[in-house]
């Protein structure tokens, strides 16, 4: 055992607290409230060692507890020694706080400024029992002494850091504020002022501009986290629904963020240049009529919404025909910028989406986190937005529920199923699966086929309502076949509600990105070879333009007939509640959405304003529709998890297969030779490498970038080392996954044996305790001579009175017997 | 509160208050520990069930409010009372106890037969949800 000679463990001397009750069977007695701790140990400066104030009212409303079954029953002596301990004051006692905290800000400025060697580190994480001073110790320290000791170490810290660690203390908001004021003072003030009068008043300048602007900047934040959209709806249906159903909305939040990032750069360099400078106008243009929004065609075709409206050339300012060779002022080359501005966005857009989506994986994945299932379920699972009764029933039930299923889950792995039951599971299994890939292979033949005849008809480019029948035939395949999809889930029955969740996503989604994979094959491998003659790009905006308004269309008839019209049915006819709100599908259809909008961008530049103005809509209808109709999911559902995953889906199928749609539109596909800005080129991307060209030849300044381009774009073996690196800085990264592991594990094991030693040394601690007043008795009933000249007490009061006598020999003997 | 009233009938209150930790949230958080709330106490709370407080801190007072008997650390009979009331009294008996043994299983790491404020911590490292479940939004 480790060094026991640092202790000197006095047994108290009470004078006061007669009402001290002996049986140690209440260890809650020998506690007390934060108010009465914090006043003791204010008032514990001249007296030495502890002294616990007993507790005063009797009739404060809690009861006292009976002692957990099987523990140990030690003497009180002992418990007040237990009650001081580091890990139980901490909790309660100011000082203890602020102590605490002021090693911890110690431990991370010397961590800062120097390594520790390697003789001093120590080897555990946890602080271990060894390293804490008692309180008990002579050289007790007043709250304010730590105090100020905790303001000078922080006035060492960094801005950041030092916020950081206030804002990490459990203390009250008005001490956190009095902490953070003493220590912004400036470094100068510690150091000696003499003959510094103009440095002072420099350096308190600079100290008052920044305190201006910090609160100025705490301002604005404020301003803007109270101006953020939907603040009060978001909270309404947090209050009423719960976390999992505000997942799908702030997720229809996020979209719309992604969208107004697109459209930014698009608007600016595409959009308003080209308003500036519009072509002539060529034949007469048609008025408006209805079903312009529908189709997208009619008088839209030829404005700034699609990709022929843009003109080829350099536009210049100086006068109203654009020429040829722009040597004026401000010459914008349309082509160019088409080219760079769609690229632009649709890389703002990929780093945007992979940063977040890393960001909420850090924060969602944690290492072991699929163990402990039972505590997280019962500590993290009750969510403290929800505010009305009824929603917080359905919340109790969730959690009853999920605590059932799990009980029945590990009774099911502690009692494993027949072979027979499990190979009949296996069989339901495939056989759905079976059914799911049957069914989405079914819809894109079905797609397929329908989309030939389409073009196979003589007026295949019409302007009627006969364009609309292709996304109509879409949008009603992918319904059927998730309601398909939704009845065979109920059909095999799972015993993880997660696993079903995840298979159900998984096949609505290979079902819509087979459907959007033949559509890509039928616009650019069909459409193009087909329609060479007018605008074929214009043709494929359009196309999208439809398929975004018929799918909300289906959208809206969906929340009408699926939640409204099944809502009144069940409650009048079926008696049963109200419909649950399907995260998952509502999700997968914003994915969808987004997903063609992204397909369309290139083509029609001011799509992402068409979904904009889409999702606006749609939060609106739904949020209306679920208030109206709908209830909570019964089943549990992990919604930090769920937000990675839908990002994910956003970012690989769905923002994935749109860039290389557009990679291929891009590189390998012949724009048409009538309109848009690439019509004298063999492909879009050739823009590109003709201005490269010309800049080579001209020979400037900046021919740095022909360079570059010859050899970081056009050689491969950059792109093989970029690959290289990334699959080693992968690799690493699994490497170090790993070996954390195998730490943490390791600290539990410590942590283990901590908690053994502490078991030991407080039964050590309660034996010698016991041999102490066992001897004492001895002493007092076979030498009662030796109680003269103080109150003799029976020992059955304690040890108040023995103490006084004993005391001086006490203290060697209870470690030298051992 | 959801609403654009400002006088509220005792049912629309009563609607509002249905979480299970109420008291003990109050009691936490007020000066003498009687529930009691000052506006200096009032503030600390909303402070700590804000988006923007630290994950500590959070897991530091979600540890108190479990913490029924105030002993500094949650014991069985602890998890006990938590279970009841977040199932609203309709588990077993034995099926509650079972609850808490697999939650001690779990998150007790030195096997004292009671969760310490780091094991707490520790086991809320590993629920991402956490963040988001111990927040009210105002």
């Amino acid at each position: 055992m480790a060094q026991p000679a640092a202790l000197v463990l006095e047994v108290p001397e009470a004078a006061g607290d007669a009402d001290l009750e002996l049986s140690p069977c209440e260890e809650s007695d020998v506690h007390d409230s934060f108010h009465r701790l914090i006043q003791e140990q204010s008032l514990r400066v001249a007296e030495e060692g502890l002294e616990l104030l007993p507790r005063g009212a009797a009739g404060r409303g809690r009861q006292t507890l009976p002692r957990p079954a099987g523990a140990p029953v030690h003497s009180s002596a002992t418990l007040r020694v237990l009650a001081s301990m580091p890990s139980r004051t901490i909790g309660r006692s100011r000082g203890a706080i602020i102590s605490q905290y002021y090693n911890r800000t110690v431990r991370l400025r010397r961590r800062r400024n120097s390594r520790p060697l390697l003789g001093n580190v120590v080897r555990s994480a946890r602080p271990s029992l060894r390293l804490y001073d008692l309180e008990l110790d002579h050289t007790v320290m007043e709250e304010d002494e730590k105090r100020s000791l905790l303001v000078k170490e922080l006035q060492g810290l960094s801005m950041a850091q030092r916020d950081h660690m206030i804002r990490n203390m459990p203390l009250s908001l008005g001490e956190k504020r009095w902490l953070r004021e003493k220590s912004w003072s400036p470094k100068g003030k510690q150091q000696g002022q003499k003959g510094r009068g103009g440095t002072f008043s420099c350096s308190r300048l600079r100290y008052s501009c920044i305190l201006a602007l910090h609160s100025l900047g705490l301002v604005l934040l404020s301003g803007l986290y109270a101006a953020r959209p939907w603040r009060y709806a978001l909270k309404q249906i947090g209050g009423q629904f719960g976390s999992s159903v505000l997942s799908y909305f702030l997720f229809l939040k996020t979209l719309l963020a992604f969208n107004a990032l697109m459209l930014l750069p698009l608007l600016a360099f595409l959009v308003g240049v080209q308003a500036a400078f519009p072509p002539d106008p060529s034949g007469l243009v048609p008025t408006f009529s209805g079903l312009e929004l529908l189709t997208g065609r009619g008088c839209f075709t030829h404005t700034v919404m699609y990709y022929g409206y843009y003109s080829n050339t350099t536009l210049s300012q100086s006068c109203a025909s654009p020429r040829e060779t722009g040597q004026d002022s401000l010459p914008y080359n349309m082509p160019l910028a088409y080219l760079f501005t769609v690229g632009a966005a649709f890389f703002i857009t990929c780093i945007t989406l992979v940063y977040s989506m890393s960001h909420s994986f850090g924060e969602s994945y944690r290492v072991g986190s699929t163990k402990g299932i039972h505590a997280l379920t019962v500590f993290c699972s009750w969510d403290y937005k929800v505010t009305q009764k009824r929603a917080s029933r359905v919340q109790q039930d969730s959690i009853c529920t999920q605590l059932k299923e799990l009980l029945a889950e590990w009774q099911l792995r502690e009692r494993p199923q027949s072979a027979c039951g499990q190979l009949w599971q296996a069989a339901m299994l495939g056989l759905g699966w079976l059914l799911c890939l049957g069914t989405t292979m079914g819809c894109a033949a079905a797609v397929l086929t329908f989309s030939e005849v389409m073009i196979q008809r003589p007026d295949a480019d019409g302007q009627g309502v006969e364009l609309l029948a292709l996304p109509l035939v879409v949008s009603v395949l992918n319904l059927g076949a998730s309601y398909l999809f939704r009845g065979l889930a109920t059909l095999e029955r799972h015993d993880s509600p997660v696993l079903e969740v995840y298979m159900a996503i998984c096949r609505s989604l290979i079902l819509k990105m087979a459907v959007l994979g033949v559509l890509c094959y039928h616009w650019l491998g069909r459409r193009v070879a087909k329609l060479q003659a007018p605008c074929w790009e214009d043709f494929v905006g359009q196309e999208l333009y439809r398929f975004l308004v018929v799918d909300f269309i289906f959208t809206l008839l969906d929340s009408l007939f699926g939640e409204l019209v099944w809502r009144l049915i069940s409650e009048k006819k079926l008696k049963r509640q109200k419909p649950e709100f399907d995260i998952a599908r509502n999700v997968l259809d914003l994915i969808y959405g987004q997903t063609l909008t992204w397909l369309g961008v290139l083509f029609s530049p001011l799509l992402p304003a068409v979904q904009m103005l889409r999702l606006l809509l749609l939060f609106y209808v739904k949020k209306a529709s679920l208030m109206a109709n709908c209830q909570a999911p019964r089943r549990p559902w992990l919604a930090s998890h769920m937000s990675t995953v839908f990002l994910t889906l956003l970012c690989f199928p769905s923002f994935l297969g749109a860039a290389v749609f557009l990679c291929y539109a891009v590189w390998q596909v012949k724009p048409s030779s009538t309109c848009g800005p690439f019509r004298t080129l063999n492909t879009m991307y050739e823009a590109g490498t003709v201005w490269v060209h010309r800049l080579e030849r001209a020979g400037s300044g900046a021919s740095w970038l022909p360079w570059l381009h010859h050899f970081l774009v056009e050689n491969t073996f950059f792109l093989f080392l970029v690959s290289a690196l990334l699959l080693a800085v992968i690799y690493l990264n699994i490497q170090v996954v790993k070996a954390q592991r195998k730490v943490i594990c390791l600290l539990k094991e410590q942590i283990r044996n901590e908690g053994e030693d502490k078991v030991f040394l407080i039964n050590k601690l309660h034996s010698v305790y016991e041999a102490g007043e066992r001897r004492r008795r001895q002493d007092l009933f076979t030498q009662p001579w030796l109680a003269l000249g103080s109150e003799i007490f029976l020992p059955s009061t304690g040890i108040k009175g023995t103490c006084h006598q004993a005391r001086p020999s006490l203290s060697p003997t209870f470690f030298n017997s051992d | 509160m959801g609403n654009k009233q400002t006088v509220f009938t005792h049912e629309q209150l009563e609607e509002y208050q249905d979480n299970p930790f109420r008291q003990r949230i109050a009691q936490v958080f007020s000066q003498d520990g009687d529930g009691h709330m000052t506006l200096e106490n009032f503030l600390d709370m909303f402070s700590v069930m804000s988006e923007m407080a630290p994950r500590d801190l959070k897991a530091y007072y979600a540890f108190k409010i479990y913490d029924f008997n105030n002993d500094d650390y949650i014991c069985a009979w602890d998890l006990e009372q938590t279970v009841t009331r977040l199932t609203r009294g309709e588990l077993s008996a034995e099926e509650v106890t079972l609850v808490c043994e697999k939650v001690l299983d779990e998150a007790d790491s030195d096997h004292d037969g009671r969760l310490s404020l780091e094991d707490f911590q520790n086991m809320i490292l590993r629920a991402p949800d956490f963040l988001s479940t111990f927040h009210i939004r105002i």
